[in-house]
């Protein structure tokens, strides 16, 4: 009833509007306006340019302070400030255009409407004015690329040799994370290995150097040590975006990719500086990647460095929360397993058949981590 | 501008004048007539109606997905009788849906609205008609042109309606997203419906394309020397030429995908492991799509703008009753344009992994394209300076037009500044960006055409005043929608999202604004039926035009009412003039139009015009 309500309300109102318009036909076809080179409108239009410009530009001016308020606390990382700085210079820049050119946009119209006394006048070019006019962009210009040019050779160069380094995967629709652990090497991978079970990574566990890496629940890194995001993807494209940084780079199938940075503060930092004790920092997606790639939220920790330290020795590898894996690691390899001892009597029984398919049951009984 | 020698002109051969005879001896049925036609200016408005419903599909996709960002706690349980099982059992929109949306809307605006839309309608109808010729150089090639885009434009639409909904990978369709069914339903039949669909709009792009540089080169009418060509020509000519040189890139890059898809190819994939099975792809570079689809996607930018900045041009001079100012740097900066448009495609890729040295050399490419386009927007504004000025809502529309290619256009700087882009690539800083500068801008300028046109269309006048209630509440309503966009982007809020309370950063801080956009984009949408309207009683009940309602100098006004196909009943007018000699001192009316002899303006005539009467020859000195 209420929607047939609605309908015939509209209905009526559309019948209004248009008796209306054709009362206006009747009223200018009456006045002979159609007749004259302008009528009235011609005017109501010109004075609407100017009070359009400044309905416009007022409340852009008047919202401006209300979403500053809004906008990403200061860089977190260093490169950040750097680009932020850029950002806001070059935004006065082209709002300075941008208001200058509006000015005579909207004050032309209203100053030169039609005057059937006047002559338009007949101006169809002056060399020295486009000249001008070409060369100060181009100056303009030229001085915020070379900036920016710097800035981006800088931010893209190749991280230093000491820089904290983890892998982190992309995958419908979320996140995982990597470390090196003890030896500073993140494993090889093959994406054939990727299995429905635990091995999300695809590690190949022919590579000694994964043995001790472990996949954390949220990522750490320390403060003000350079960090290196070493990123891939298991299905299809993804965007690791971490606003608070300013960084953001693919994650692309079968070609990885990379970013550096230098966290600038502590997450305990940030609560201070953002007066919000709940404060986190979070990894979106920016590529579209399917239905839940609005939802791919992940944290970050920024820790102090001793703080981080402490967190990373105390993560249990992956093959230590594995154990089934072990079967897959060739024999002579199992001696790197760090902690592996065949001291303790593990509670868990079971046959390992190795890559050669010789039984290794006096082993496998008593496998066993030390963490 | 129109230093040549009369003399010469006479001997310009004209031979596009004897075959308008046969046209007029026979009727042509029905069907030959409005359907399958090959007279230009029918075809024209076969792709303006069908480029109009298509911006109404459009539109409506947007308010689809403006209503889940604006409005998220809605129950939407009303939109069931359309979308039937996209609405979920709680009554919201399924988020697989929302990403179709998006998708669809990206297609159908960049492709069927302001591609064929815009450059289809007004390519069509004005080429011939303000060149001086009878019809396009193919009249066939033409009518099949239209009718590949209706084919196409058959197939998308139908995809719409399937079980697995239409391709909802984004418009850009990166694979390996849009190559796999099992990461998207969208990437099923949807996508290979759009694949399908988008290679026919490419044929049908490319046959027009080729029609209108070829008409523009070998069918000018006797003195339409290049240098007094209209800007519209120009500018239609220039895209025409971007189109074919880029469309078959997207053929070649859509063809591989295809063979992806279909044939168990892996040019685009490699390493995947998705619904729990290592795929046999590898070797294949997601990031060879990109290249690929680029190539035609920034060019694309300029197929969608030129002509509406072309239009505005015309418009903005005739309606100033002014020169257009710097008649030769428009034409420069729009070559300009033309051909940077070709090596700036990778600043779409700053952050997908792209070799850094590559983004600077892309950076630098990209930012040498903005002085052109700023070289364009001053002449506008100077041609605007001690004019006459004439609001026609095409007048008002233009110099709307000039107001959001400039506010969209200078954040182009921004972005185009690969150091900057790392964080705004991807955000609603971009979504606002070719909002103004591609999307309303074209818009804008289709608008124009469109009001400046429809006398010769259909021989009838749009309602003046409805046309500016139309033009003020389109243009509050785009800075309305578009501009808080910058906001939300500079807070990082990422593009292509169903909800953004997932996170602290973006979650409720923006719902007001969001609300807002969505608001004022309802209005908006709402506001376009005024157009709507106007536009079917007008060709119905409209007043009668005059032959030259806008005292133009422009050859079409020289052509009946009602033109037949051939276009001028007798001879085809030949030209004497540019088409900017507005206001021109001592002249009696303040037009002179392009077919009025030299000698008929002795008053007027400058000094090389004077001299060029006389049979004296002049080099250009400048």
């Amino acid at each position: 009833m209420n929607s047939f309500l609605i309908i015939i309300g509209v209905l009526l109102v559309l019948v209004t509007l248009y008796y209306l318009f054709r009362v206006q036909i009747l009223a200018s076809v009456l006045k002979g306006s159609y007749k004259k080179r302008v009528g009235v409108s011609n005017k109501v239009n010109a004075i609407l340019f100017p009070i359009f410009f400044i309905v416009m530009f007022g409340s852009v001016f008047l919202i401006n302070g209300t979403m500053s308020k809004r906008y990403l606390p200061e860089s977190a990382s260093e490169h950040g400030v750097i680009t932020d700085n850029l950002f806001w210079i070059t935004m006065a820049v082209i709002s300075l255009v941008v208001v200058i050119t509006h000015i005579l946009l909207f004050y032309f119209p209203f100053k030169y409407q039609y005057d059937e006394n006047r002559r338009a006048a007949f101006y169809p070019e002056d060399h020295k004015l486009e000249y001008i006019w070409t060369i100060i962009p181009a100056i303009v210009l030229s001085v915020l690329v070379f900036f920016g040019w710097r800035t981006w050779s800088d931010i893209t160069a190749k991280a230093p040799e000491n820089a904290v380094s983890l892998e982190i995967m992309g995958k419908q629709f979320a996140w995982q994370v990597r470390y090196p652990g003890a030896d500073g090497i993140i494993g090889k991978y093959n994406f054939r290995k990727i299995d429905n079970k635990s091995n999300e990574f695809g590690m190949d566990l022919a590579d000694k150097a994964n043995f001790d890496d472990f996949v954390p629940r949220e990522i750490h890194i320390p403060k003000g040590r350079p960090v290196v995001f070493k990123i891939r993807a298991k299905d299809v494209l993804h965007s690791v975006f971490l606003p608070h940084f300013r960084q953001k780079m693919d994650a692309v199938p079968g070609m990885p990719t990379t970013f550096w940075f230098v966290p600038k503060y502590t997450t305990s930092e940030m609560k201070e500086i953002t007066g919000n004790p709940e404060f986190k920092y979070e990894l979106a997606c920016t590529e579209i990647c399917g239905r839940g790639h609005f939802a791919m939220r992940y944290i970050l920790v920024v820790d102090e460095p001793e703080d981080f330290e402490k967190w990373q020795k105390e993560q249990q590898s992956w093959l230590s929360l594995n154990m089934d894996y072990v079967d897959q690691i060739p024999t002579d390899l199992r001696k790197f397993i760090p902690n592996y001892s065949t001291e303790k009597i593990d509670t868990k029984v079971e046959t390992v058949v190795d890559t050669t398919g010789s039984k290794v049951d006096s082993l496998s009984n008593k496998i066993s981590f030390n963490n | 501008m129109s230093v040549v020698d009369l003399n010469k002109e006479t001997a310009v051969g004209h031979d596009s004048h004897g075959h308008h005879d046969e046209h007029e001896h026979h009727e042509l049925n029905f069907i030959r007539k409005y359907i399958f036609s090959e007279d230009h200016k029918v075809i024209g408005k076969q792709f303006l109606i069908t480029g109009l419903l298509w911006a109404v599909i459009g539109g409506a996709l947007s308010m689809i997905f403006r209503l889940q960002l604006g409005l998220p706690e809605a129950s939407l349980g009303w939109l069931k009788p359309i979308l039937g099982h996209w609405i979920t059992s709680d009554n919201k929109l399924d988020p697989e849906f929302y990403l179709a949306a998006v998708t669809m809307h990206g297609t159908i605006m960049v492709f069927f609205v302001l591609t064929a839309g815009l450059s289809g309608t007004f390519s069509n109808f004005l080429i011939p008609l303000q060149i001086g010729a009878r019809d396009m150089a193919s009249g066939f090639m033409n009518m099949l042109s239209y009718w590949f885009f209706f084919v196409s434009s058959v197939i998308m639409f139908f995809s719409l309606f399937i079980e697995t909904g239409p391709a909802g990978g984004g418009w850009v369709i990166y694979p390996p997203l849009s190559a796999l069914p099992q990461a998207i339903p969208g990437s099923g039949l949807g996508m290979t419906l759009w694949l399908v669909s988008m290679a026919l709009f490419i044929i049908s792009s490319l046959l027009g394309g080729i029609n209108y540089i070829t008409t523009v080169i070998n069918l000018r009418t006797k003195g339409m020397t290049f240098d007094r060509l209209p800007l519209t020509i120009w500018a239609f000519f220039l895209t025409a030429i971007i189109g074919v040189l880029s469309f078959p890139v997207l053929f070649a890059a859509a063809l591989l995908l295809i063979f992806d898809r279909s044939f168990g190819t892996s040019f685009y994939l490699s390493d995947i492991y998705i619904g729990g099975q290592a795929l046999d792809h590898v070797g294949g570079s997601p990031i060879l799509f990109q290249h690929l689809f680029w190539f035609l996607g920034h060019p694309e930018v300029y197929i969608v703008l030129l002509p509406a900045l072309g239009i505005t041009s015309e418009i903005i001079s005739t309606n100033s009753r002014k020169p257009i100012f710097g008649y030769k740097a428009m034409i420069g900066s729009m070559i300009g344009i033309t051909f940077l448009s070709f090596i700036v495609w990778a600043h779409h890729m700053f952050v997908t992994g792209m070799n850094p040295f590559l983004g600077s050399i892309f950076m630098f490419l990209t930012l040498i394209i903005a002085v052109p386009s700023a070289v364009k927007a001053f002449n506008y504004i100077t041609t605007l300076w001690k004019g006459n000025i004439i609001f026609t809502p095409a007048m008002l529309f233009s110099i709307g037009l000039v107001s959001v290619f400039i506010t969209g256009g200078v954040t182009g700087i921004i972005l185009g500044n690969a150091a900057l882009d790392i964080q705004l690539h991807d955000t609603y800083f971009v979504v606002a960006h070719f909002h103004l500068v591609m999307g309303s801008a074209s818009f804008f300028g289709f608008m124009a055409g469109v009001y400046h046109w429809f006398p010769k269309m259909f021989g009838k006048m749009l309602d003046e005043k409805l046309g500016y209630i139309h033009f003020w509440l389109t243009f509050a309503g785009v800075y309305l929608v578009f501009f808080p966009m910058h906001y939300q982007g500079i807070t990082g809020f990422p593009r292509r999202y169903y909800s953004y309370t997932a996170y602290e950063m973006f979650g409720g801080a923006y719902q007001d604004l969001a609300f807002f956009i969505s608001i004022a984009a309802f209005i908006t949408f709402a506001g376009q039926f005024i157009f709507g309207f106007n536009f079917f009683y007008s060709i119905f009940k409209g007043r009668p035009a005059t032959l030259n309602p806008w005292n133009s100098n422009t050859l079409e006004w020289t052509t009946p009412i009602h033109p037949e196909h051939g276009n001028w009943p007798g001879e085809i007018p030949t030209v004497y003039r540019w088409a900017y000699d507005y206001s021109k001192p001592g002249a009696e009316e303040d037009f002179i139009p392009q077919h009025i002899p030299l000698t008929e303006t002795l008053s007027s005539n400058l000094p090389h015009e004077t001299d060029a009467l006389n049979g004296i020859k002049i080099t250009p000195t400048h």
